[in-house]
């Protein structure tokens, strides 16, 4: 269980991290997601006591991390990849991790087989790529056989087999109870692996909520349409007590219906459709919407971005750029 | 709180895990011993040639340590990258998320690095000493005089704490290229120049190497330098005392900092 209270952290004038207060659950993955610089790794950095907070208080299992003892034994963590000694070999990066909080050396060697480091143990680490530098991470991480686990971006420089790995090894993880702490940037990946989500913008806390809770509320669905006679389409669809809604280009989009309901209503009034389709706003759009106001690095493409794409799969990624756009579903209540 | 057996056998297996340790020392060892030695056989055979006043307080110890001023910095970087390579590697993080005691995880470093430092430090000391009356021929002396004994040990209290010193500095300055950069010229030039300059001399034998290398001298006023307010031991202290400060700064610094 980690446990925050009015966590605040401020750079100068610059507030990352604004008055943070959640809990993290036991026994389920929680994800953290937030877009670049909302605040994450300074929350998760101040959860590990290396930066101090400005105020607030963060505890771990009830204690301050300074009052842990052996703290790898409590909590590990994955950080940045880059947290290792690049001229010292694997094996000896963590031995000296496993000493300094008296782990038995044959958990340097599990914990190395474990994420399957165990051929390159005696390697240096300035000669791995960026996803064994992140599996190494990961040993450091589960050194201590720890009851809470923190990654930050751990799927970051992974291939498809390594960020299959990651996931099942989370999920395993909370399985056997722990409390697991991700963080991410990208909704789709924690579709795919948190139980409970927590969203951050500009260090303030937009969402805590379940996952599936996140999917109810962001994933509804509507009917997207276009024809060479829009008015009288919306006429007769308003006349149907449906909900119009005016998309980008001409198009119409249509709330809590289901395309036969609208073909029909279209049909009977002799109206020519071009396009009638199901669409489904992804997690990443709904994602993108909650955390709009709260971007810190935006791209500015004008209005080249284009319809958001948006397709069967709830989790789809958005296209490269997509701009935000309001909530659709929501206008007409 | 982290046993503090634990952490010193943590620090330990860093500094023996890394190739750099090996380099250092030996580069410290290997150049204050030649170097030494050459400059002792240089005065054997040119002693008839110096200066009379240097001839009248020619110290054969001081000469056998000759080479301590080059062979000093491979401790500063001895010292340096001990600290450094936390920062530069990111180590620094999973270390202090290990040991979060600031002071637990800094001073268990330093005494480690500090105690190894110091017996590379005597075995250079003696050794350069024994090679150095060797070479020195009839101007030679013997450990068994007054104060050469002194004068053999002090030499590895100094590069002990050269190395401390510079561990301290990198502390606060929490980078391995910034704190090379003061550090190295401060010791190979800014000091020993201002050490030549009148005026600027009465300032520089308050600093911590000219204070420190007053233990190496056995003859007062040795080789014609100029006498110090201060004798042998106290000297030390004055060195004794800037380490100090820069460990405390360096502790104050981590313990303030975010890492």
């Amino acid at each position: 269980m980690i446990e925050l209270a009015g966590l605040t952290k401020r750079f100068g004038t610059k507030t990352a991290v604004d008055h943070l207060s959640f809990q993290v659950r036991p026994g389920v993955v929680t994800g953290f997601l937030g877009p670049n610089g909302a605040g994450k790794s300074t929350t998760m950095r101040m959860m590990l006591g290396l930066d101090h907070p400005t105020s607030g208080t963060v505890r771990i299992d009830g204690k301050h991390y300074r009052e842990l003892a052996e703290p790898l034994r409590n909590i590990g963590a994955l950080l940045e990849a880059r947290s290792m000694h690049p001229g010292r070999s694997a094996y000896n990066n963590l031995l000296c991790l496993a000493q300094s909080n008296r782990i038995p050396e044959r958990r340097v060697g599990e914990v190395l087989d474990l994420v399957g480091l165990g051929a390159v143990a005696k390697r240096k680490p300035k000669g791995f790529s960026m996803g064994m530098g992140q599996r190494l991470g990961i040993a450091a991480a589960l050194l201590g056989d720890p009851r809470v686990l923190l990654f930050d971006e751990p799927v970051n420089g992974l291939d498809p087999e390594g960020i299959h790995w990651v996931r099942n090894l989370m999920k395993a993880l909370a399985a056997e109870g722990r409390t697991i702490f991700v963080s991410s940037h990208l909704m789709s990946e924690m579709a795919l692996t948190a139980d409970h989500l927590i969203v951050i913008g500009q260090g303030k806390l937009l969402a805590d909520t379940s996952m599936a809770e996140f999917i109810h509320q962001n994933s509804r669905s509507y009917v997207r349409l276009r024809s060479p006679e829009p008015v009288r389409l919306r006429e007769a669809l308003t006349a149907g007590g449906l909900a119009v809604a005016e998309g980008p280009d001409g198009v119409l989009e249509v709330d809590g219906a289901s395309t036969e309901q609208v073909g029909d209503l279209a049909g009977a009034q002799g109206i020519t459709l071009h396009e009638l389709s199901a669409q489904r706003a992804s997690l990443e759009e709904a994602f993108m919407q909650m955390t709009a106001g709260a971007v810190e690095y935006h791209a500015h493409h004008g209005s080249a971005a284009g319809p958001v794409a948006a397709g069967p799969d709830a989790a789809g990624q958005a296209a490269d750029g997509a701009e935000p756009r309001g909530p659709r579903w929501s206008k007409e209540g | 709180m982290a046993s503090a057996t634990a952490v010193l056998r943590s620090e330990w297996t860093k500094i023996r895990t890394v190739s750099s340790t090996v380099w250092t020392l030996a580069s410290a060892l290997l150049v204050t011993v030649g170097v030494s030695a050459g400059l002792c056989a240089l005065s054997n055979a040119t002693f008839d040639d110096l200066p009379e006043p240097e001839r009248l307080t020619f110290d054969p110890v001081l000469i056998s340590f000759a080479g301590l001023t080059l062979g000093q910095l491979a401790m500063v970087v001895f010292g340096v990258l001990v600290v450094g390579t936390e920062y530069s590697s990111g180590m620094i993080r999973s270390s202090l998320a290990a040991v979060p005691r600031r002071a637990s995880f800094l001073f268990s470093k330093i005494a480690v690095a500090g105690a190894l430092a110091f017996v590379v430090g005597l075995a250079t000391s003696f050794l350069s000493f024994f090679l150095g009356q060797a070479l020195l021929g009839e101007h030679s002396t013997s450990i068994g005089e007054e104060n050469v004994l002194r004068a053999v040990v002090g030499g590895g209290l100094y590069m002990g704490l050269i190395a401390l010193f510079s561990m301290g500095v990198t502390a606060m300055l929490r980078s391995t290229v910034l704190s090379l950069g003061i550090l190295v010229p401060f010791f190979f030039l800014v000091s020993q120049i201002l050490a030549a300059v009148p005026k600027a001399k009465e300032v520089a034998r308050y600093f911590p190497d000219q204070a420190g290398s007053k233990i190496l001298q056995t003859v007062p006023n040795a080789m014609n330098s100029d006498p110090a307010p201060y004798g042998p031991w106290a000297g030390l202290g004055i060195m004794v005392l800037w380490v100090a400060a820069a460990l405390l700064g360096g502790y104050l610094v981590l313990n303030k900092r975010d890492a």
